[in-house]
């Protein structure tokens, strides 16, 4: 029970947070660019279960290598982000199953994050909690870079260093999100969220309180089901959060 | 006997390079204050590129020298995102981290306190230029800078941004900085015309005194037809 409730905890906090940095990533047109990251993660989680320390901090380092790729996309080829994706996919996919103990692949590729213990718990949520203050405090600025840089640069925003802040929250989410949803869904986490709040609101507090109650309702309703039928957790998470999607199509304003 | 007006601008000198092309080239020009100057060019002329210089947006070498302390609201060319965003125009007002009472600013463009809860989205394009324009009044602007108003909207629109922007002038007296490619804007509006052909200027000065044919068919070379026909 205590163990169930861990793993409760980790996922709301997870959850709800790449759902509200989501609103902030789709407005900039890279809700998908968490894809690329997440699988370029991948040999980083291999290497970590292989010497059995934890997920995310495995998956860390290659995350920051992702966000300088973009980084170095956006700034030295005119490629449009499908090319990042396809060719950082692969080549993370790739390296990760050279070494990677086959046994051990759903939890690479999937995710679990039903034997997270205390202490990660805790870091995790202060990870989460840290994350969420600083996409508040940049997120007005962000918006406004998204609208039009020329904008906030006229309004004497500091565009690079908000942009870099920015990036820096996707690579911590990204390296949280991979112990729970893993290397290939964890686009799924800041994407999905985020298109059903667009589809259901009228103004930016709207938007990013359902982005993030989205993101919370997800994990708990995915990680209860696990506990109930035994699928693995982070494939039912996506799946409650598509659904969520599905239904706010009905009622798109 | 009227005093004369201040100078608010003072372009002296200015090149500016892009990639390593140079867009700018030795432009040297003053504005008044109450003056609407327009700038008039073809397609890459570099009218965007010297309004976004005047910003401080790009790096220029030469001489750009604003009035001290002036206030200056801007509105793009485009703002090809904004409209996918859920984002209703109080919370766009709102990116201005501004104390002033919206449905003020709102009313001076003609629209209704209660549009500021619709969504941009939602709007026209003439109503999505009417609510640029007012977030370019917030916080009190002494100079507009705007760069071609009239992209996307139709002629019955766009005569009323123009007399918009007109009305505007009087009531909070501002100078007006316009990027256009239309001429009888140009006549119309405006008190000064800066004509730039490739970076350059080929004339500065009162539209009726200085857009000569001649002038045009440098400016314009296939487009002259177009003026004679208008005038």
């Amino acid at each position: 029970m205590m163990q169930f409730i861990l793993s409760l905890i980790c996922g709301i906090a997870i959850g709800g947070v790449s759902g509200y940095l989501g609103t902030l990533m789709l407005q900039k047109r890279m809700a998908l660019a968490a894809g690329p990251l997440g699988h370029l993660t991948l040999p980083g989680i291999a290497l970590a279960l292989l010497y059995g320390f934890d997920i995310s901090l495995g998956a860390f380092p290659f995350v920051i290598l992702g966000i300088i790729l973009i980084w170095l996309f956006e700034i030295r080829t005119k490629l449009p982000m499908e090319a990042l994706t396809a060719i950082v996919f692969a080549s993370g996919v790739a390296i990760a199953f050279l070494f990677l103990p086959i046994e051990q692949a759903e939890t690479a590729l999937v995710g679990d994050i039903s034997k997270v213990t205390l202490e990660e718990t805790v870091i995790t949520t202060i990870l989460s909690l840290l994350i969420f203050v600083i996409i508040k405090k940049i997120y007005s600025q962000m918006v406004l870079i998204n609208i039009s840089e020329d904008i906030a640069k006229a309004e004497k925003i500091n565009v690079k260093k908000y942009n870099f802040l920015f990036l820096g929250c996707i690579a911590i989410i990204v390296a949280l999100g991979v112990k729970m949803v893993g290397g290939l869904l964890t686009a799924a986490l800041v994407a999905i969220p985020t298109c059903s709040a667009r589809n259901l609101s009228r103004n930016l507090f709207q938007y990013t309180l359902l982005a993030t109650s989205f993101g919370a309702i997800s994990s708990f309703f995915g990680i209860l089901f696990f506990k109930l039928f035994n699928f693995p957790a982070g494939p039912l998470i996506v799946l409650v959060s598509t659904t969520i999607f599905l239904i706010s199509m009905v009622f798109k304003r | 006997m009227t005093k004369m007006p201040k100078t608010i601008l003072k372009v002296k000198d200015l090149n500016v390079e892009l990639d390593g092309q140079e867009i700018i080239k030795n432009l040297s020009f003053d504005v008044k204050k109450g003056e609407i100057l327009t700038i008039l060019g073809p397609n890459g002329a570099g009218k965007t590129v010297l309004l976004k210089t005047l910003l401080g947006l790009l790096h220029y070498k030469g001489e750009i020298r604003w009035a001290k302390g002036i206030r200056i609201g801007y509105v793009p060319q485009r703002i090809p995102f904004i409209r996918e965003i859920s984002l209703s125009i109080r919370d766009f007002f709102k990116l201005k981290f501004s104390h002033q009472n919206f449905g003020a600013v709102i009313k001076l463009v003609g629209l209704k306190e209660n549009f500021l809860e619709k969504r941009i989205g939602d709007l026209s394009s003439g109503e999505f230029q009417r609510i640029l324009v007012a977030w370019s009044l917030i916080n009190d602007p002494e100079v507009l800078l705007f760069d071609e108003p009239t992209t996307g909207i139709d002629i019955g629109g766009e005569e009323t941004i123009y007399s918009l922007l007109m009305r505007l002038k009087e009531e909070k007296d501002l100078t007006i900085l316009l990027v256009t490619h239309d001429l009888s804007v140009v006549y119309k509006y405006s008190s000064n015309v800066l004509c730039l052909y490739k970076g350059k200027v080929c004339c500065l000065g009162k539209p009726k005194e200085i857009l000569t044919p001649k002038i045009l068919e440098k400016v314009y070379q296939t487009e002259v037809k177009f003026y004679e026909h208008k005038h």
